[in-house]
């Protein structure tokens, strides 16, 4: 068997191409989720660093620092395989969901913390010189001028969670990674892997670009 | 002379080791037009920063603004409501356009409608002369035209008085006339002014009351010509001197 019929063997990607197109439709089910649930919680705990008092303050930190250091693939089993002991039991969807979320809000908070500090101090006088609430100095001020800086690392951190979907495969999470693994067991040969690995490089690569393209634009200055 | 509207009394305020404010004691009147002059770190600014609560003071101070205490708490924004403040440094909003950056306040604090807050911004740029710009973001304009649009934020609010912190230092020279032309109209509204300033001229010109600060204390205050034509402290002496002969 050549190099060729082995690892681009197109009757077998055909074949498991339906397949990993629902693996698809999986993984980003538990990417967006994951994403969009990270970034609600991560954005309410920059703020509750930043502003809460001082017990708030060091438990958020605590978290942050601790959801940072943790290996993803260890959450991930402790909540899929020792929850249970204490009698949460999650599906392998909102496993994957909850560890990838878990760490996702922790970045980023880091994110969004870094992007409010970066907004100059005189925007906050400003506005609270205005009579401004707390809550509109931030909603209407603050986050709609700190979003613009956070948005490359935000997009960076999006495509790390994407990727670490992939890790949903050891708790029987049906992802794209999962799905090409079985149709590779079926069909005794390796092609479905590629397919995956080229699927995802289809989603990220773009995403990859535009950072790019982004922190260039950024790094240039703003108009 | 009218009832104080904002009265200031043991005003202290120190950062670590350094004594900013030496318990000031200050009134000033509804209507009144003062200007603050004073050598960098005289503590000038720090005392109209005081007085909408952007610095916070040590205790046993005490500021009120038209009877309610400024201080931390529920009271303040409504304070701040009736105080208005134009920076050194502008502070427009970049992510808004002229006309937002006016409109913003009075719709979120005065709870205005869209129509009237937009009705009134734009009255409000026609007389700061900036309404062919309202539209544009306030990076695309001039600093003294910032500045302009600056005031009318604060004007928005309809205050009862009106801080400006150094309000012509960061422009351009050519540019501070345009600026303090609109802040002379501004005095002969009958708006309570505070005016931490540079401005000789100006103070002069327009001020009710100057006074002069130099260490955190008030040295002297007195009408303009009591202060610029006869000043009767040394340290005032040699500060006019030093600025206005060169």
């Amino acid at each position: 068997m050549d190099l060729f019929s082995t690892f681009f063997n197109i009757p077998v990607l055909m074949q498991s191409l339906p397949q990993l197109m629902n693996g698809l439709l999986v993984t980003i089910g538990i990417g967006a989720t994951s994403i969009i649930a990270g970034l609600i919680g991560g954005l309410f705990l920059a703020v509750l660093r930043l502003y809460a008092g001082p017990v708030v303050t060091a438990l958020v930190r605590g978290y942050i620092d601790v959801f940072r250091s943790i290996p993803l693939l260890v959450l991930l089993i402790i909540v899929y395989y020792a929850l249970p002991f204490v009698g949460v039991r999650l599906s392998p969807f909102f496993s994957a969901v909850t560890a990838l979320t878990l760490v996702s809000a922790a970045y980023t908070a880091e994110i969004f913390r870094a992007g409010i500090e970066a907004i100059p101090k005189g925007q906050f006088e400003a506005s609270a010189a205005l009579g401004l609430s707390n809550r509109y100095i931030m909603t209407d001020v603050i986050l709609p001028q700190a979003i613009r800086i956070v948005i490359p690392p935000l997009t960076n951190n999006c495509i790390n969670v994407l990727k670490d979907t992939a890790l949903a495969s050891v708790v029987a999470m049906p992802d794209l990674l999962k799905q090409a693994t079985q149709a590779q067991a079926l069909a005794a040969n390796p092609t479905p892997l590629i397919g995956a690995a080229v699927i995802y490089l289809i989603l990220l690569l773009p995403m990859v670009r535009y950072v790019a393209h982004l922190e260039k634009r950024f790094s240039r200055g703003r108009s | 002379m009218k009832a104080p509207l904002i009265k200031i009394s043991n005003l202290r305020k120190t950062y670590g080791q350094f004594t900013a404010l030496h318990g000031i004691d200050l009134e000033i009147a509804q209507g009144e037009v003062l200007c603050v002059v004073g050598p960098s770190g005289s503590g000038k600014s720090t005392l109209i920063r005081c007085i909408n609560h952007l610095e916070a003071f040590e205790d046993g101070s005490e500021i009120t603004v038209d009877g309610i205490p400024v201080r931390p708490g529920p009271d303040l924004d409504q304070v701040r409501a009736e105080v208005g403040m134009v920076f050194q440094s502008f502070n427009l909003f970049p992510h808004m356009t002229v006309l937002r950056n006016v409109m913003l306040a009075p719709i979120r604090v005065r709870k205005m409608s869209e129509a009237d807050a937009e009705k009134r911004a734009r009255d409000l740029l026609e007389k700061v002369g900036i309404s062919v710009q309202a539209d544009k973001y306030p990076a695309q304009l001039s600093g003294g035209q910032q500045q302009r649009v600056a005031i009318a934020r604060a004007l928005a609010m309809e205050p009862r008085v009106l801080l400006f912190d150094e309000p012509t230092s960061a422009l351009d020279p050519e540019m501070v006339g345009e600026v303090l032309d609109v802040m002379k109209k501004l005095a002969g509204t009958g708006v309570t002014m505070v005016v931490v300033t540079h401005e000789m001229g100006f103070a002069r010109q327009v001020a009710d009351r100057v006074l002069f600060m130099d260490g955190g204390a008030i040295i002297e205050a007195g009408t303009p010509t009591e202060i610029f034509d006869a000043p009767k402290e040394e340290r005032t002496r040699n500060f006019l001197h030093a600025v206005l002969d060169h």
